[in-house]
């Protein structure tokens, strides 16, 4: 049984409700209430994990978000795993597991400790220095090595099994932080009739002030926590007012865009978050907000400054009065400040010993008197040159200071303790303030960054603002909110506050010592194990920026952000290059405050959610007939139709004779497509696509190639015209979206004289493509009343028709080669349309193939796929499709840049066909092809864009792009790949019968 | 993430508006009598002022109109929005 050192009665936690929790496999209690930092600490324990790089063992530093040491792993090895949480924010519940991170093999033992040993030669820019040379050293041991002693917890590695949502939140006001100046805010601001909403990130309100028991802070003749109490109760009532606890800031984005994230489930033991929320994004707009994120205070930085038992003054006095635990049984207070002497005080008051170690030479402030007048020994004018113990702090060495204050005079004396509390003054939380794109000023009297001015409409208000007594905070708090709200009265305009008032203060960024820097460890970023000997070291290396220093040394980079390391780190570069520190600007203040876990940044687009996912109307029918899928863009289109144990190419050989010999038939539903209206459909038609479309007639349909201004190849597909003024265009399938908003741009940007009108009908109709020579035969059993001639219904030709007196739209266009017709219907009859084709198909084997046959059947015909074939950088020359380039038309997109001398170039990549000099061998989608092995550097003369097994020609074909292709016909060229080089001769790109004369067999 | 007034329909969060680019670049009328330079100048030339900037702006998941935005850059201040077409406002 460890020893107890919960010693105070409080009224925050549920002495009722005892919950057992383990730490490093060890059963522990604690109370309702309490975080896992708090719990342990009323257990005796302080040492939570090893440092980053020297492995120092490291104890609570804080009670907050800042905290840079206690962070831990929560749960075992399960789903529900969690790295890098702050043993300070964690609650406790039943049940609860917990592990120290970054030591191996244990917390007590730690192999890594060495570092420490070797520490002198592990400087700043260590790793950028030694693991840069020679390169092999990096894979084979730099990486493992760092990997496995640098370890910041474990990630999961199962699905996280637990739920997370998003949330939109609109209001008139957000007051960000629950503290007595958020609470007085949210509090005028309700009464107003604005519709208001206080966050704060603890499970319960009222920040420091809540345990604020000493008797010099009272309001309205009452202690202040009492009176804050009061308050906190009377908000729960208030009509306008909505109250989210446990709800902690992650962004302040322009325009008052912000993000939170609401616990929900954290705090609960785990049989009691099952199929739960865990945790709710909000994603909030406000009309205005009020920022009351308060103030963190500074730790001091001096040597062997990171010792378990360390602490923050203010934290000490939270866990004494808020959670009822003392840190220490002999402590020892060093500060430079007044406000440390309240946790003196209170301490004192609880009968636990206390002395106090201050930098200055005296204060007038009413707090040093208490403490004067309760016996509390205090060494003025003295600093902490050295501490020691191991596992946790055993004794402190103190000598005075030099008159200047930037040395140390006289004998060293040593004090014995058990806990140092330390205080470097406050720094006001500007981050939030800082995202939104606010701009700081610097006040030199107490060495603080401030809001200056904000880009949205915005205030700070108390500590975060620069006021640091209860008098200020409250007065200026009431009168910021009141011009902020436009209001002239409130219930606090004649509040009396007394406090004491902070007196003498003395700013010292790095603390003097009897020995030279290089031999102290004064550290800045305990997280980081940086130390103010790195960040001169960067200086002197020529490190001038400060954000070049913060990377170089690593300080603030850890998941604490620097939130207690960031202001020494600039104060010493500011004292080092001798430029006043308000010149030197900040780091950069990045979202999240804190970090989020990625289940609540994706909420509920996981798994099936993550993207939507388009299917057909014929979809069934392709999954019960064994259909494999691939996704195109967001459809799910029909790739192959396996049968009896086929291998994928063994189908595709099948369904593409198939397709050539009978008739083969393809869900083409997913391609885009547009309906076009308008007096000036033609000319618009004329402008976008390359050839001429004036005269088409009616129920005639055309291919066309789309280009960018830029002359490249953008989109392609037949346009039909149903009418005079009436089009139907088709699209690529995962082009649609982005061809329907180019032809919007134009028209309403740079045509809108056309009478023009485009819907975008891609979901409207389904498509069944019915290919192959007995297509004719199928079509003729499915509409008797069609004549099928080639008179009558010729090749690139429509006919409106009904299928069972259903609307039809039937084309007679082809993407294969073969005589084929695409029949569109109302979607809600795709699926009857196409097993009506298969069961008029069936006499002649209709086969159903997918899309992996159609990109066989069409590279046989050397047909090309845009955005396969080309890439952005062809053009229809490139592509040896100078046919469809009207000379005449005087312009069309794209037209001009054809022209440019870069386009007009010979030896551009072009369109060929790639023959392999064996015929079984099918080239690589992708490989690249050379003229010359030897020669280096090899030319890259292209690679290969398409390339299948030709069932029709019993040979493979490819089609390539290559440097120069078109007068390279019938030369011989290399494919290299990882074993073998590959011999190839090009050749034309149309494989397969090129002279059309399947389309009207 | 800012907010846009669309002419159209109001305002709106800026995820519903996707961005176009800079704003009054007029496609030539006669791009066949421009030289390459010119055609270059029109095609690939646009500004990437730190400062007030003249876009065009979409609302895609919206109205799907086209229209100007006149928007300082450096802090993402909106000072007008007007029609296709429309002159921008003077001051
Ligand atoms: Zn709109």
């Amino acid at each position: 049984m460890s020893e107890n050192f919960r010693s105070i009665e409080t009224k925050f936690l549920d002495k009722t409700n005892r919950i057992s929790f383990k730490y490093n496999g060890k059963k522990y209690y604690g109370y309702k209430g309490d975080t896992l930092a708090s719990a342990l600490l009323s257990n005796g324990v302080h040492l939570i994990g090893r440092s980053f790089k020297y492995h120092r063992p490291r104890g609570i530093m804080t009670c907050g978000s800042e905290e840079p040491n206690a962070i831990v792993q929560i749960g075992g090895n399960g789903s529900f795993t969690e790295p890098n949480v702050r043993a300070t924010e964690q609650e406790i519940y039943e049940g609860l597991e917990a592990s120290s991170q970054n030591c191996w093999p244990s917390v007590e033992f730690d192999i890594g400790g060495i570092n420490n040993f070797i520490s002198p030669v592990i400087p700043s820019g260590f790793y950028y220095k030694t693991f840069m040379w020679p390169k092999k050293f990096w894979y084979s041991l730099y990486e493992p090595a760092i990997r496995m002693s640098a370890g910041l917890g474990k990630s999961p590695t199962q699905p996280d099994p637990e739920l997370y949502d998003h949330n939109h939140l609109h209001c008139d006001v957000l007051v960000v932080g629950g503290g007595i100046s958020g609470i007085i805010a949210a509090s005028i601001s309700a009464d107003n009739g604005n519709n208001t909403v206080l966050i704060d990130d603890k499970n319960s309100l009222g920040g420091s002030s809540i345990y604020q028991n000493n008797e010099n802070f009272k309001i309205d003749d009452e202690i202040s926590s009492i009176w804050l109490d009061k308050k906190i109760k009377e908000l729960k009532n208030k009509k306008n007012l909505t109250i989210k606890r446990r709800t902690s800031l992650a962004a302040f984005h322009s325009y008052n865009y912000l993000l939170a994230r609401e616990n929900l489930a954290d705090h609960k033991s785990l049989d009691k978050r099952l199929n739960k929320l865990r945790q709710r994004l909000w994603k909030i707009r406000a009309k205005k907000v009020i920022l009351a994120t308060g103030a963190i205070e500074r730790p001091l930085i001096f040597n062997n400054n990171d010792r378990p038992g360390v602490m923050l003054a203010n934290s000490v006095k939270k866990y004494i009065d808020y959670y009822g635990v003392r840190c220490g049984d002999k402590n020892i207070i060093f500060t430079n400040n007044d406000s440390a002497y309240e946790t003196a005080i209170s301490l004192n008051k609880k009968g636990i010993n206390v002395s106090i170690v201050d930098i200055r030479n005296n204060s007038s402030s009413i707090l040093v008197k208490n403490a004067k007048d309760a016996g509390i020994k205090i060494y003025w004018n003295n600093t902490v040159v050295n501490t020691k113990g191991y596992r946790k702090i055993k004794s402190i060495q103190i000598m005075e200071m030099s008159k200047d204050g930037t040395n140390v005079v006289g004998k060293k004396t040593n004090l014995p303790c058990d806990n140092l509390s330390i205080s470097g003054g406050w720094t006001p939380m500007v981050h939030l303030f800082t995202q939104s794109g606010g701009k700081l000023k610097f006040r030199d009297s107490d060495q603080i960054f401030l809001p200056n001015t904000e880009m949205s409409d915005q205030i700070s208000v108390g500590s975060c603002n620069g006021d640091f007594e209860l008098d200020d905070v409250i007065k200026n708090t009431v009168s910021e909110c009141k011009n902020f709200i436009s209001t002239s009265v409130t219930d606090y305009d004649s509040l009396k506050v007394s406090c004491p008032k902070q007196k003498e203060n003395k700013n010292i960024w790095l603390l003097p010592n009897d020995k030279p820097l290089g031999k102290t460890k004064p550290f800045l970023d305990f997280q980081n194990d940086s130390t103010a000997k790195d960040i001169k070291l960067a200086m002197r290396e020529g490190f001038k920026s400060i954000e070049h220093v913060k990377r170089y040394t690593t300080t603030g980079m850890g998941t604490d952000q620097g939130k207690l390391a960031n202001m020494h780190a600039l104060g010493i570069i500011s004292e080092t290059a001798g430029v006043k520190m308000g010149s030197l600007g900040t780091t950069t203040f990045r979202p999240p405050y804190t970090p989020l876990t990625f289940g609540t940044i994706v909420g509920r687009n996981v798994g099936t959610f993550f993207d939507i996912t388009r299917k057909t109307p014929i979809h069934e029918w392709h999954k019960n007939h064994k259909a494999e899928f691939e996704n195109v863009g967001q459809w799910k289109r029909a790739w192959y139709y396996p049968k009896d144990g086929e291998s994928m190419h063994q189908a595709v050989q099948r369904e593409s004779k198939a397709a050539r010999e009978s008739a083969g038939i393809l869900d083409a539903s997913t391609l885009g497509k547009i309906d076009i209206k308008g007096t000036d459909a033609s000319e618009f038609l004329n402008r976008v696509y390359t050839n001429a479309w004036s005269k088409l007639g009616i129920g005639k349909c055309r291919y066309g190639l789309m280009l960018n201004e830029d002359g490249m190849v953008y989109d392609d597909g037949v346009t039909t015209r149903l009418d005079e003024n009436h089009y139907v265009m088709t699209t690529t399938t995962g082009g649609a979206a982005n061809v329907l908003s180019k032809l919007e741009d134009y028209l309403q940007t740079e045509w809108p004289e056309l009478d023009v009108w485009l819907t975008s009908v891609t979901d409207h109709y389904a498509t069944a493509s019915v290919c192959g020579p007995n297509s004719k035969n199928i079509l003729k059993k499915l509409f008797p009343i069609l004549e099928f001639n080639d008179g009558n219904f010729p090749h690139m030709s429509f006919k409106n028709t009904e299928l069972d007196g259903i609307n039809c739209r039937i084309m007679r266009i082809s993407f294969t080669g073969e005589h084929s017709y695409e029949i569109n219907i109302e979607s809600k009859y795709g699926k009857s349309l196409w097993e009506k084709c298969m069961d008029a198909g069936k006499e002649f084997n209709i086969t159903p193939y997918g899309t992996e046959t159609m990109h066989l059947l069409r590279a046989e015909k050397g047909f090309i796929i845009v955005g396969q074939d080309t890439d952005g950088t062809m053009t229809p020359i490139d592509l040896q499709m100078d046919w469809i380039v009207s000379k005449k038309k005087y312009d069309f997109i794209g037209k001009r840049s054809l022209y440019r001398s870069d386009t007009m170039r010979e030896d551009r990549k072009q369109l060929v066909g790639l023959l392999t000099d064996n015929p079984n061998e099918i080239l690589e989608e992708g490989a690249q092809i050379v003229q010359d092995e030897k020669k280096q550097p090899i030319e890259m003369l292209g690679h290969v864009t398409s390339s299948y097994f030709s069932p029709n020609l019993n040979r493979s074909i490819a089609l390539a792009v290559v440097k120069n292709g078109k007068n390279l016909k019938g030369q011989k060229l290399l494919v290299p790949m990882k074993d073998k080089t590959i011999n190839v001769t090009v050749s034309d790109f149309i494989f397969f019968d090129s002279k059309n004369e399947r389309l009207n067999a | 993430m800012f907010i846009i007034t669309c002419p159209f329909c109001g305002e709106r969060d800026q995820s519903e508006f996707s961005a176009g680019g800079e704003a009054h670049i007029i496609r030539p009328k006669q791009p066949t009598e421009l030289s390459d330079d010119e055609w270059a100048d029109f095609l690939f030339m646009r500004k990437n002022i730190k400062g007030v900037q003249f876009e065009r702006w979409n609302h895609a998941h919206g109205c799907r109109k086209w229209f100007n935005v006149i928007r300082d850059t450096s802090n993402d201040k909106i000072h007008a929005v007007y029609k296709m077409g429309e002159k921008p406002p003077s001051d």
